[in-house]
């Protein structure tokens, strides 16, 4: 297990994030931002609290549960735990950013985007990722990503909450996963 | 971790308090569902659910159905007068015949106590006892129980009295089952006629009078009264039923100053419960409608998912 990107890359990174966000839009205008449970959760929240910070705009962030979208949800879950989805607005119209820790096969994605759809017709969904480990699997790419990694197909990436901040870890094939704080 | 999972769901008594908890906490879930914009995910997409219901019901068909296709499954209704049953066909070909139609989950409702056990090794589809005869109706047992918690928050320690015809109900003894494992209090009341003689084996505290049986309750539930049973030696009027178990605003009176007012449904109105307390502030009648779909689509759900290797996850 080694460390990925420390906690000031990972904090730099959403700032950048939160920056090009709002440039590409000339603003804050209609955006919300949807992390995808759990991982994306906390990403989101920080985005907006950088945005807040560029803009002086308070933004709505929310969550979405993706396990009844999952493309293999009636065969692959022998312990189901749905979580709750909270979306803070209705998304018709609005610009929707989806925030996820690790961006992989893009079947995840795939399924967020499915289950936002149901939430209202956004004007657009754009994606944003702390990492982008590529082996995709789906014509699916992140809009604005903190960092790209190169990592063995079997390899896990962790995004774990440590005391100076989150961090992501790479866990070789196999490895227990990582506790979420020491 | 015990495994929860669950394949059939004829009885109360499939379940440990793990896999009842697990239904409640996913309802929990599909009660957001249903309230969203779009009341539809593609979950149980390719599935086939049959409602085969061989005894009269509006409000549990229409129920599993709602449920069934917002969790984006195929539903078919048979039964009734149309179908082949009225024929002569038995119960066990029927079943072979849904079976070869390759259904997925099949919900029954059946006259016959015991008829949802029956089908069980018959098929390889699971079954969901949608009500069979006097025996049980495990999901308007886990409404009940996912209404009372959403309402207080907990089913610990509070004290919920079932009244009416406790003898015929198997609404009754599904509850009467399932609210214990869950950490409530059940307490029985009816006249002495339709008590049940094993109302001591379910566990619980059994009262021949209303009143006592409401003072400090947490939960009030009322039974329908079954016309049917009417005029024979064990209900003379429905006039004096309402007299002495009818429940009024001043019966609820002894109950706790929050006390809920809870009713399967359909309700007689001026017979086991008043127009001002199924319409009162504390009733739940309305949520307890909700529910049921928050709770049957949780409960197909976890039927219908086979088990499998989770494939990994991102």
């Amino acid at each position: 297990m080694r460390e990925l990107i420390d906690s000031e890359g990972v904090s730099r990174g959403l700032r950048r994030v939160a920056g090009q966000i709002v440039e590409r839009q000339r603003g804050a205008e209609g955006l919300v931002l949807i992390g995808v449970r759990r991982g994306g959760e906390p990403l989101a929240r920080e985005i907006a609290r950088w945005v807040r910070e560029l803009e002086g705009h308070e933004v709505p962030v929310g969550s979405v549960d993706i396990t009844l979208y999952r493309d293999d949800a009636a065969t692959a879950l022998p312990n189901p735990r749905i979580g709750p989805s909270q979306v803070p607005c209705a998304l018709e119209g609005k610009r929707v950013v989806l925030v996820d820790d690790v961006v992989f096969t893009g079947r995840t994605i795939r399924a967020a985007i499915d289950a936002l759809m149901d939430y209202g017709r956004p004007e657009r969904i754009e994606l944003a990722a702390l990492v982008d480990r590529g082996g995709r699997e789906l014509p699916i790419q992140p809009d604005y990503v903190v960092l790209r990694a190169e990592v063995g197909p079997r390899d896990r990436i962790d995004v774990v909450e440590r005391p100076g901040g989150m961090v992501a870890l790479i866990c070789p094939a196999g490895s227990p996963s990582t506790p979420p704080t020491p | 971790m015990t495994d929860s999972r669950l394949r059939h769901l004829t009885s109360v008594r499939d379940l440990d308090r793990a896999a009842a908890l697990r239904i409640l906490d996913t309802a929990e879930a599909f009660l957001e569902v249903t309230r969203r914009p779009v009341r539809k995910v593609p979950t149980l997409r390719g599935k086939t659910i049959i409602n085969a219901f061989f005894e009269a019901s509006t409000r549990t068909r229409t129920s599993f159905e709602l449920a069934g296709k917002r969790l984006g499954a195929d539903v078919v209704n048979i039964g009734g007068s149309a179908s082949s049953t009225s024929k002569g066909e038995t119960l066990r070909d029927t079943v072979a015949t849904l079976d070869a139609m390759h259904a997925d989950v099949i919900v029954v409702r059946h006259s016959a106590s015991g008829a949802a056990d029956y089908i069980k090794g018959r098929t390889r589809a699971a079954i969901v006892n949608g009500g069979d005869g006097m025996h049980e109706h495990p999901t308007q047992a886990l409404l009940d129980a996912f209404t009372i918690r959403r309402h207080f928050g907990r089913l610990e320690g509070l004290t919920v009295a079932i009244c009416g015809d406790i003898q015929h109900s198997r609404v009754a003894r599904s509850n009467a089952l399932l609210l214990p494992l869950l950490g409530a209090k059940v307490r029985l009341a009816g006249p002495q006629t339709l008590l049940p003689h094993d109302a001591a084996a379910l566990g619980a505290e059994t009262f021949t009078r209303l009143e006592p049986a409401l003072e400090g309750v947490d939960v009030v539930m009322m039974l329908r009264i079954q016309q049917e049973r009417l005029g024979s030696a064990l209900l003379p009027t429905l006039r004096e039923y309402a007299r002495t178990f009818g429940l009024s605003r001043a019966r609820l009176g002894l109950a706790k100053p929050n006390a809920i007012v809870m009713h399967p449904g359909p309700m007689n109105r001026g017979v086991e419960i008043n127009d001002d307390v199924a319409d009162g502030e504390r009733s739940v009648i309305t949520a307890q409608v909700e529910s049921g779909v928050a709770v049957r689509m949780a409960v197909l759900y976890l039927c219908a998912t086979e088990p499998g290797q989770p494939i990994g996850s991102e």
